[in-house]
């Protein structure tokens, strides 16, 4: 997605060449995107960027974005792994109803001491969620099912196995300590927010102080070449699918806790669509090997704020879809090098074609 | 390999029965386990292997059908459309909205729709390819602007009972035997007999599989590409449209959430056909199978009658694994 850099010899100054290094970087667009949804908001709405301290927490509507958007920057995080290495995984919502309804029968059932609930819940969320990722990953790894299809089975399915554990009720959690999770607070910041800056740091510094990254890239690319060159690409990508089961379910925890009950039908619902759309929008390739977490972090919090944007707006409630997939295209279209490339031809109709 | 390449091997190693042709073994092996689980069905449920019952099959998913025949068409180009379930829906809200509270002729209004949904189609296909943005993510685009333009319109349900929709929604046409076929389904089969024509013995078709073989070759070897993709999900989007006409009849009514998650049986149906997700490898006859079979595993659930809610869903997810894990058993055995 690098711009080229083009011939003016002319215009050598530091600035123009920053810049230019600015225009190149990946990530510019995502962030610029981000920042004219925030901006418009601030222009339409005073006082919707203003951040106020009280009771010793950060308010704001950022601080709301960011909080709001973490289960789907999790999710999104898990997603982008799976989808460099040309697989996808659209059974993310049932499986984080799944972590939910398993985190909120365990405390429901585990004795009362101190906080020995809370850590068997999430020990038991991560499990699951693991234990699902596991599933898909050998259904694509090992069975040779297509991704789309051994992880419909788990959408499908999913939601039917979080309904047999939860009785088909939604499950009220009365537990106060686990409300933290979701709802509480870390040096003035949601805890949430910590939650996903610290599985992004680990996920940066797996993929690359070790040769985890390479790989996953290589996979990518090219699979047979990357298994002709000795990289274990089924072990890479058999754990990709766990990791990203595990996200489901942190992202299942965070859920749940945030409106202290597990609703097997309704928690995580077309979450993997928003997922697949955020790893799209942080400029990941759909068809594996380029991929940029960091990108899938900005691509979560564009949609949440595109959430915002549409609340704040006041628009009536049946038009939000089609405002959404207007605001959609626009970010798509800012962020497409073709686009931008026939923009310019069309602005500039006497410059000189390039190659 | 797509059918030309196949036959292209095959004919050069001499005479071989048509049925043991590598390209069409996927196939029968398909029908082999729809037979076998229809058969298990028989054993199971009476009055089970009643030709009516396999003919509602017909009836009941006509319109996953014809979604399906385009979805097939956009996949073997290498690509993707999200959108269908939404086009069915808009299309249900429209035709209702424009006969009920408009007094619109209905062919006027079918003809309408059928315009709408393929310019739809049509300009997600310009934008994916002029643009080269990536098709999941327009077409998704493209089912939130289609679903909520059909929010926009209504957000009710509206009933339909306009006397010549309603008299074509309760026809059925005999087909010997005392079973009976509905409007829907026939157009679901003419629909498949279509899609299998146009992309087996047709220039457009032969392009698309190109396309999905390899898009770079495919432009070098002078094939229009640019323009074959926008028509290709044209061509879904008419399919989708006319999908949603035929829902309508089935429903007798237009509403914003008819259809949801629409898409994603598609994808199913097309996979389970043998379709190939990159693209380049499948047939039309494949997908008519794998609505089948997503079909047949709906009426075994019904004819059993005591399953809860989500014990359906988990057996469901049974169903298709076991026939998915079968299938892959098949391909490698051979």
């Amino acid at each position: 997605m690098a711009e080229p850099t083009g011939t003016m010899a002319a215009s050598s100054a530091p600035a123009s060449r920053w810049l230019r290094a600015c225009l190149a970087h990946p990530l510019f667009w995502p962030v610029l995107a981000l920042l004219l949804l925030l901006a418009g908001n601030g222009l339409f709405h005073p006082g919707f960027l203003a951040l106020q301290w009280r009771d010793g927490h950060l308010y704001g509507n950022l601080v709301d974005i960011a909080h709001r958007a973490a289960p789907l920057a999790l999710v999104s995080l898990g997603m982008t792994l799976v989808i460099a290495l040309r697989g996808l995984d659209i059974s993310v919502g049932a499986v984080l109803a799944i972590a939910a309804t398993v985190a909120a029968w365990t405390i429901g059932h585990a004795p009362n001491h101190g906080l020995l609930p809370l850590a068997l819940a999430i020990a038991a969320a991560l499990a699951t969620g693991a234990l699902c990722g596991l599933w898909n990953g050998w259904l694509v790894t090992g069975a040779g099912m297509q991704p789309i299809v051994a992880t419909l089975i788990l959408m499908v399915a999913g939601r039917g196995i979080a309904q047999s554990i939860s009785g088909g009720q939604i499950l009220t959690l009365y537990y106060a300590p686990y409300a933290f999770l979701g709802n509480g607070f870390l040096l003035g910041l949601p805890f949430s927010l910590f939650v996903v800056a610290a599985l992004f740091a680990l996920l940066q510094l797996a993929l690359r102080k070790s040769a985890l990254g390479l790989f996953v890239r290589a996979i990518g690319h090219n699979p047979l070449a990357a298994h002709v060159a000795g990289v274990r690409a089924r072990a890479i990508t058999l754990g990709a699918y766990v990791f990203c089961g595990l996200t489901a379910s942190m992202a299942g925890l965070l859920v749940s806790s945030n409106v202290s009950s597990a609703d097997a039908n309704n928690a995580g619902l077309l979450l993997e669509l928003d997922a697949i759309l955020a790893v799209a929008l942080g400029g990941s390739l759909l068809g594996g090997g380029r991929f940029s977490l960091a990108g899938s972090l900005l691509g979560a919090l564009i949609i949440q704020a595109l959430t915002t944007t549409i609340y704040a707006v006041g628009v009536p409630p049946q038009v939000n879809l089609a405002v959404k997939a207007v605001l959609v295209f626009a970010v798509m279209l800012l962020q497409s090098p073709e686009c931008r490339r026939q923009a310019r031809a069309l602005l500039r109709p006497g410059a000189e074609r390039r190659a | 390999m797509n059918a030309l390449a196949q036959t292209a091997v095959s004919g050069a190693e001499g005479s071989r029965p048509w049925w043991r042709r590598p390209a069409y073994v996927p196939l029968l092996a398909t029908l082999a386990l729809f037979v076998a689980m229809a058969g298990a069905g028989g054993v199971l449920y009476h009055g089970f292997l009643s030709p009516q019952v396999f003919l509602n099959l017909l009836i009941d998913n006509a319109f996953l059908c014809i979604v399906a025949v385009g979805m097939t068409f956009v996949i073997l180009a290498g690509g993707i459309d999200l959108s269908v379930g939404a086009v069915v829906a808009l299309s249900t809200v429209l035709v209702a909205e424009l006969v009920q509270h408009h007094g619109w002729p209905p062919l006027a209004a079918i003809a309408l729709v059928l315009g709408v949904g393929t310019s739809f189609g049509a300009a997600m296909g310009v934008l994916i390819q002029r643009f080269r943005l990536q098709p999941f993510v327009v077409t998704l685009a493209g089912m939130f602007l289609a679903r909520g333009t059909a929010t926009l319109i209504s957000v009710d349900s509206i009933d339909i009972d306009q006397p010549w929709l309603a008299a074509v929604a309760n026809l059925r046409i005999a087909v010997g035997g005392g079973s009976t076929l509905s409007v829907g389904a026939l157009i679901a089969l003419a629909v498949v007999a279509a899609g299998a024509l146009l992309a087996g013995a047709t220039p457009f078709g032969r392009t698309v599989y190109a396309i999905g073989g390899s898009e770079s070759s495919a432009r070098m070897m002078g094939l229009p590409v640019d323009a074959t993709v926008v028509r290709v999900y044209a061509l879904s989007g008419f399919c989708a449209a006319l999908a949603g006409v035929v829902y309508t009849l089935y429903m007798l009514s237009g509403y914003s959430q008819h259809a949801l998650g629409l898409e994603l049986d598609a994808i199913a149906a097309v996979v389970i056909g043998g379709t190939v997700l990159a693209g380049g490898s499948g047939y039309v006859t494949g997908t008519l199978l794998g609505v089948l079979v997503l079909g047949l595993i709906q009426t075994l659930i019904v004819f059993d009658g005591e399953l809860s809610s989500w014990w359906t869903r988990i057996v469901i997810g049974a169903l298709l694994l076991a026939f998915c894990l079968l299938q892959r058993l098949f391909r490698a055995g051979r």
